[in-house]
């Protein structure tokens, strides 16, 4: 039987909903609006919330000191294809884990899931020495697996997740009419799994365009991506939060956009089977 | 048939292309985000148009992460930049490791010897130069002159820091806002390490004795500790603990600080109408002393090298040969205004009438750097080098944990004396660990 909910209770919740979510959105804001300050005012005491004097120099002195074109499209290369080649690598394990799982397959789990609690900081040496040796310092590329590997659990994790809720008797159906495994995979599991699969790569190309610290530490001038761009703006040696806040403006604004208009399948993925 | 052809043009154009680009030389030049190096990656035009055959990169990263960025890169000889900007803590560590190219061959016309001696001195490992001063910085006392009036004193060209303590006492109105004294409070080894390190030379305290032993448990230290605590809780701003540089200017040009000691380079900060709201007000005095022969200012010089796995050293030092030229210096001059060259690095630009009148701060910033001697820094002798800092791998680490105690200090986490034990402490335990 459905609980009922008083409208006080209503009202409590969504102005609780709302207070929560604006104290979360709250630095994204006043990054924005720090952007259209003058540096004199963005340090002001008090400060200083909507009525200044707005102006547009800040991202007129980023934009023409910085090529941030060459930023964002090392951003969208690196991001998205390290999602793809991580679906790519995700979807047959999640497959062979939700549907045909060994003794094993928990373990596995959990032990891919460690991986993601050791700091990145403990490995970077490694790696920094690997890429030397393959060329792969400042690269794209070089950047794309190793994005790919530290959210591969993630990924993984994810589908496992939302392919447990599929009905095996479903494949084995058509397995019975007589789908390859490839076509199983690929016409019967995926079509019925898009939502969760297009959260798991909407969350993943956010968690790759937010990455900052493989991409400050390997790449230079070549393949520096929007995390580089912003870096390159914080002084402390000079008070310049207003061209920083700029330059953070412009490299969020693209996953903002993207966040907003994906919203509906973000929550979706990110709550897929909490409830039960 | 057309792929055939649609191959072939492919092809030559690749030629063409790999032909054009091996006639340039790329030079990546990873460098700090500040005011004088945003300056010079506007010039390079100038540079580039008379080196054609030369195309500039700049990496530009925050302080801390191109640190940390250059020594990951040059320790594992990862070839990733040919100019690295560096400061006279890495230079004479580097230098020593082999992993900086000599740049004693820079041709006669660059003038080496028009560079300030303390500078120069600081980037010059067994006769070799192995990093040409950007700009250079030693720290002074910023004041201001209106409130300094208003309480009847009259700040001296080398105050004491007796004075400091009775000027910083007589300029406070907490109920106003206003502080008599901002120090750094900010625990980092380039932020509240290198205060009270430059601080404690003038109190004749030092790092370690001639045998390397920590010397946190001595006398100095506790003068010098006990002395800033008491300035900073009596007369210093709320939350000092917290503040590093970029916070104190922030505070001093709203107009709440009646002296901030700090890098010479916030003097263009402070004294620009734009920014500060008492940039009429201000005046410049020497870092005070004790009356020990030594003062509590530092000096660190924003260099420009070039690392040894670097695949481009002579396009890189032309680069730096542009960079730090007499002739940089008037194209900055040219093009903005002689206040915002890049100062603290030659004699030639303090005998310029035209940039001692456009600076205000010009000459105490020459006479700060000047007083400052890395290779005796401290009352007694010390078996190290450097101001502010030691030249060893290991100082960086080590102050950085002791300004996280002297911070804590500060915010009122625990006494001076035990500050300084724990200080003494991790400091024997890390060199130990190190060999020393």
């Amino acid at each position: 039987m459905a609980r009922t909910v008083t409208t006080r209770r209503k009202a409590i919740n969504t102005a609780l909903a709302w207070a929560i979510g604006l104290t979360i959105f709250f630095p994204i804001l006043w990054t924005i609006l720090t952007s259209f300050k003058t540096e004199a005012t963005a340090i002001a005491d008090p400060p200083v919330f909507l009525f200044f004097d707005w102006t547009l120099e800040n991202y007129a002195v980023v934009q023409e000191r910085s090529d941030y074109m060459r930023f964002l499209w090392n951003s969208v290369i690196i991001a998205g294809g390290s999602t793809l080649l991580g679906i790519l690598i995700a979807v047959p394990a999640a497959w062979s884990m939700a549907f045909v799982p060994s003794r094993g397959t928990k373990d596995i789990l959990l032990w891919m899931l460690s991986t993601k609690m050791l700091p990145a900081v403990g490995v970077l040496y490694p790696i920094y020495l690997i890429f030397i040796q393959l060329g792969l310092l400042d690269t794209r590329i070089g950047l794309v697996i190793v994005l790919m590997l530290i959210n591969l659990p993630i990924i993984v994790w994810m589908l496992y997740t939302y392919f447990r809720e599929i009905p095996g008797e479903i494949l084995e159906a058509a397995r019975m009419d007589g789908a390859s495994l490839r076509e199983e995979i690929l016409y019967v599991l995926t079509p019925m799994a898009v939502p969760g699969i297009a959260s798991t790569i909407l969350l993943n190309f956010i968690l790759a365009w937010n990455e900052a610290f493989w991409t400050l530490n390997l790449t230079a001038a070549g393949a520096a991506p929007l995390t580089a761009f912003i870096a390159s703006y914080s002084s402390p040696e000079g008070l310049f939060y207003a061209k920083l806040s700029a330059a953070s403006t412009m490299a969020i604004a693209p996953i903002l956009i993207l966040g907003w208009f994906s919203q509906k399948q973000l929550v979706r993925g990110l709550t897929f089977g909490a409830v039960k | 048939m057309h792929l055939r052809t649609a191959l072939g043009a492919a092809s030559a154009l690749a030629v063409a292309a790999a032909t054009a680009a091996s006639a340039e030389t790329t030079v990546t030049i990873a460098t700090v985000n500040n005011g004088d190096m945003i300056r010079m990656q506007g010039l390079t035009e100038d540079f580039t148009a008379q080196n054609p055959d030369i195309t500039l990169e700049w990496v530009t990263l925050e302080e801390n992460v191109l640190r940390q960025r250059v020594t990951q890169d040059i320790a594992t000889n990862g070839g990733q930049f040919d100019v690295m900007t560096i400061g006279t803590y890495e230079v004479p560590i580097w230098g020593n490791n082999g992993w900086l190219v000599s740049l004693n061959d820079l041709p006669d016309s660059w003038d080496a010897d028009d560079i300030l001696p303390a500078i120069r001195g600081g980037l010059t490992v067994d006769g070799e130069l192995y990093a040409a001063p950007f700009y250079g910085e030693s720290s002074m006392v910023m004041y201001r002159m209106d409130l300094m009036e208003a309480a009847g004193l009259e700040m001296p060209e080398a105050p004491s820091w007796d004075f400091i303590a009775e000027a910083a006492a007589a300029m406070t109105d907490k109920e106003g806002e206003i502080y008599g004294i901002c120090l750094r409070g900010k625990a980092g080894w380039g932020e509240n390490m290198a205060f009270l390190t430059a601080m404690s030379n003038s109190f004749g305290a030092k790092w370690f004795d001639e045998n390397w032993t920590p010397q946190f448990d001595s006398e100095p230290w506790a003068a010098t500790l006990n002395f800033y605590m008491d300035l900073m809780t009596s007369y210093g701003p709320p939350g000092a603990s917290t503040n590093g540089f970029n916070e104190n200017l922030s505070l001093f040009q709203q107009g709440k600080c009646g002296m901030w000691i700090d890098a010479t380079v916030a003097a263009s900060f402070v004294t620009n109408p734009t920014d500060s709201t008492v940039a009429g007000q201000v005046g410049f005095a020497l870092a005070p002393d004790n009356g020990l022969g030594k003062r509590g200012n530092w000096l660190w010089a924003w260099s420009l090298a070039i690392p040894a796995g670097s695949d481009a050293p002579d396009a890189a030092k032309t680069f730096i040969e542009w960079a730090t030229s007499k002739e940089y210096t008037a194209l900055v001059a040219e093009n903005e205004g002689w206040a915002n060259v890049p100062p603290g690095t030659r004699t030639s630009l303090y005998e310029n009438p035209d940039y001692i009148s456009a600076a205000s701060f010009a000459e105490m910033t020459l006479r700060s750097i000047n007083s400052a001697d890395p290779t005796a820094p401290s009352v007694d002798p010390v078996p190290y080098t450097g101001v502010q800092f030691v030249a060893i791998p290991e100082f960086a680490g080590i102050a950085t944990l002791v300004g996280q105690e002297f911070s804590a200090a500060l915010a009122g986490q625990q006494s001076v004396e035990e500050a300084l034990e724990k200080a003494q402490a991790l400091t024997a335990d890390e060199m130990e660990a190190a060999g020393y």
